[in-house]
Order: C-alpha cells, then sequence, then structure tokens
C-alpha cells in the first residue's frame, strides 16, 4: 500500500522534473538570442529544414481541407438554402480552427519529430559533448536557430494552409456546385473580420509553433541517448505536442471568441 | 547543399507565407474596407436597438454609409445612445434625416438605415438624430397580431 503511494510520489516528482527542466532549457534557448542575431545564417540553414520542407505538406492537406469544407458546408447550408454563406464558413473555420490546428499537428509531426531525432542521435552520438568540449555552447550553437527557425515558420504555415484551404473550397463551390462566384467573396469579406478572425488565428498559429518546437527540442535534449531512448522521445514528441496543442487550443479559443 | 539555393527556398518560403497572409486580410477579411477613424460621428437615441451591435453597418438607400462606433445607454432617459460613424465622402446628410432600424432579411443581422429629409443643413460632427425609429421586436408584433385576433373574435361572438 504505501509503495504504491511512493510509486505515485515519485512519479509526480520525476513529471514535475523534467517539467522544470524544460523551462529551464527554454530561458537558455531564449538567453541564446544574443549569439544568435550577429550569425543569421545558422537561422536561414533552420528554416530551410523547419519551414521550407513542411511547405508541400501544408499546401497538399490545406487543399483538401478545403475542399472538404465546401463539400459538407454546402451539403448543411442547402437545405436552409444559405449557399451564398459557404464561403463565410469555410473561411471563418478555416482562419480560426483549422489552420492553425491542423498545421501545427503537422508540424510536429514533420518538423517536430525530425528535430527530436536529429538532436536525439546528436547527443546519443556525443556530438553535443563534442562542442561543449571546443568550448561552444550546444543550446546556443544548436538550439536556438531551431526554436526561432520554428518560430518564424509555424505562422506562415498556417497563413498558406488558410489561404489555400479557402481557394479549394471557393474551386469546390463555384467550381463544382455552382455557389455565385460574387456572393460567394462578399459573404466572407463581409463576416470574416482581420482583428477578430485573421489576428486571433495568428496569434494561435504563434503560440503552437513555440510550444511545438519547445517541446521537439526538449525532448531531444533530454533524451535517454540510446536507439531506444531517441525513438522514445520522437513517438513522445508526436503525441505530446498533439496534445499541447488540442488543449491550447481550447483555453485560446475560449479566451479569443468566447463571451 | 548549396548555400544560395537554401537562401532563395528561405526567401521564397517567407515571400509565400506573407503573400497568403496578405490574401487572407485583402480578399477573405475586411481588412480593405475598414475605415480608419476618419469621418464625422453622429449619435441618434432608440426606445429599442433589438438585436444591433458596435460594427454593424449605416446604409442610406441600400448603400453603407458608415459603421455603427459605440452603443451606450442613457440611463435618465432609459433610451440606448447609438453613435455612428460616417464616412467622410458622405456630408451631404440632411439635418431631419430619420435613422431606422432595420432587419436584413427574416434572420439577418440588424442594421441602421437612414431615411432623408428635406432640411438645407446637413449633418455634422457631433449632431444628434432627432427622429429615430426602434428596432422591430418580433416577439411584440405577433403578440399584437394575436392580441388584435382575439379582439375581433370576441366582438364576432357577441
Amino acid at each position: 500500500m504505501l509503495d504504491t503511494l511512493a510509486l505515485f510520489g515519485r512519479k509526480g516528482i520525476q513529471a514535475l522534473e523534467r517539467l522544470g527542466r524544460g523551462h529551464l532549457l527554454l530561458l537558455q534557448i531564449l538567453a541564446g538570442i544574443t549569439s544568435l542575431l550577429p550569425r543569421l545564417g545558422l537561422l536561414v540553414a533552420q528554416i530551410q529544414s523547419i519551414g521550407v520542407r513542411t511547405v508541400v505538406i501544408v499546401a497538399v492537406s490545406g487543399l483538401f481541407v478545403g475542399m472538404v469544407l465546401g463539400l459538407q458546408g454546402y451539403y448543411v447550408l442547402s437545405q436552409f438554402a444559405a449557399e451564398d454563406s459557404l464561403g463565410v464558413m469555410v473561411a471563418a473555420s478555416l482562419v480560426r480552427e483549422l489552420g492553425p490546428v491542423v498545421t501545427a499537428l503537422l508540424f510536429a509531426g514533420r518538423a517536430g519529430s525530425a528535430l527530436t531525432a536529429e538532436i536525439g542521435l546528436m547527443k546519443a552520438t556525443e556530438q553535443l559533448s563534442g562542442l561543449e568540449m571546443m568550448a561552444v555552447d550546444p543550446i546556443r550553437r544548436i538550439l536556438t536557430p531551431r526554436f526561432f527557425a520554428g518560430f518564424i515558420s509555424m505562422p506562415l504555415l498556417a497563413a498558406m494552409f488558410s489561404a489555400v484551404g479557402v481557394l479549394g473550397g471557393y474551386f469546390v463551390s463555384v467550381g463544382l456546385l455552382g455557389v455565385d462566384d460574387g456572393a460567394f467573396w462578399s459573404q466572407m469579406q463581409a463576416k470574416i473580420d482581420w482583428n477578430e478572425d485573421v489576428v486571433n488565428g495568428v496569434i494561435k498559429s504563434l503560440v503552437f509553433g513555440v510550444v511545438c518546437t519547445w517541446i521537439a527540442l526538449f525532448q531531444g535534449y533530454d533524451t535517454v541517448p540510446t536507439s531506444t531512448g531517441v525513438s522514445r522521445s520522437t513517438t513522445q514528441t508526436v503525441v505530446h505536442s498533439a496534445l499541447a496543442v488540442l488543449v491550447l487550443d481550447f483555453v485560446l479559443t475560449a479566451l479569443m471568441f468566447g463571451e | 547543399m548549396n548555400n544560395r539555393l537554401v537562401e532563395i527556398a528561405v526567401g521564397a518560403f517567407m515571400a509565400a507565407g506573407l503573400v497568403a497572409l496578405f490574401f487572407l486580410a485583402m480578399q477573405v477579411s475586411n481588412l480593405a474596407s475598414i475605415t480608419t477613424s476618419d469621418g464625422y460621428e453622429v449619435t441618434a437615441r432608440f426606445d429599442n436597438i433589438g438585436g444591433l451591435k458596435v460594427r454593424s453597418p449605416v446604409s442610406m438607400a441600400g448603400v453603407r454609409i458608415g459603421r455603427v462606433v459605440d452603443i451606450g445607454y442613457d440611463q435618465k432617459t432609459f433610451e440606448a445612445v447609438v453613435t455612428m460613424q460616417i464616412e467622410p465622402a458622405y456630408d451631404k446628410i440632411p439635418e431631419d434625416t430619420i435613422a431606422k432600424i432595420y432587419t436584413s432579411g427574416l434572420l439577418g443581422e440588424q442594421y441602421v438605415g437612414f431615411d432623408p429629409g428635406g432640411s438645407l443643413e446637413n449633418l455634422q460632427q457631433g449632431s444628434e438624430i432627432m427622429i429615430t425609429q426602434s428596432a422591430l421586436v418580433l416577439e411584440e408584433i405577433i403578440g399584437q397580431f394575436l392580441f388584435s385576433k382575439a379582439e375581433e373574435n370576441a366582438a364576432a361572438s357577441e
């Protein structure tokens, strides 16, 4: 009985320790910005591997999500003879929710797992200790550029997702289902507010970008340096990022749109 | 990979992201039609504004000429005070214009409609519209209809 209680306690303390290490790491990463600014080349190389290579999957998913929204929305709205509002529905759901959230999930799967595996392997093959031996701070040299690359890439990717999705919805509803072209855009422009909808979506994607990159970097940096450890950390990155994104999305939505 | 190619790819990526944001701003959202805070403000008092909201349109002959920027409540007269911002291009609105609250469609949102009067003086910054008509509340109309029907029936059966 007391043993199980002690087990619980140990698990809890371990979890809190990890949480604390994660926050300390974040502080160290953020402090590294001073040495990043004179060497922006590092940042560019990371945006290439984190952002640019995620564009294709984000754009294709956005296109199909937008097209599905067009089809499904038409099915419901045509029952109320409100097909003209299809543009509003597609754009609102993309800009407010699906753009940031689905992009963050794809980002965690495509870029986050790669980050964890890369840094975990660096640790397992003792490249990080090697850097330290050469008096190079691995956090400043390796982690900080990757963190800011994720921070910059994520909102841009989410904006691309939403824009491509709106175009996909446009093709399906105007091209396929015969919704009026003018009504599609004018209703959308009348109902979608720049501050209320678009800016809040961008804020969401910024938060998700920070959280996903942070989780990926911490899982890699804190991994058990064996092949099993790296594979477990990579899995945990995706699972934790997905959970964090969905929970944070609820909190942010309640703060932004709830009244 | 060639360093220059990386830089070009990143540049194209960031440009594409910004283009997407620009598209969301101009084509999807209303940023293109948000008037910066120029224009003049007029106020009107209503007994009941129904579902009117801040940012609801103000229109004249069906053309949008401004927006509702503030809705307040006067505790002395028990009236709603609606402040509207009219775009500077529309500066020839007679002073005795009537402001009414309409609903667009049966279930649509509510907006303020101006019916022009005949005065030679025009509305200016800070002027108040004296003649107003409140929002139609559907429940009240149905209630009145049922009441008058009931009276008719009572008269007929006597």
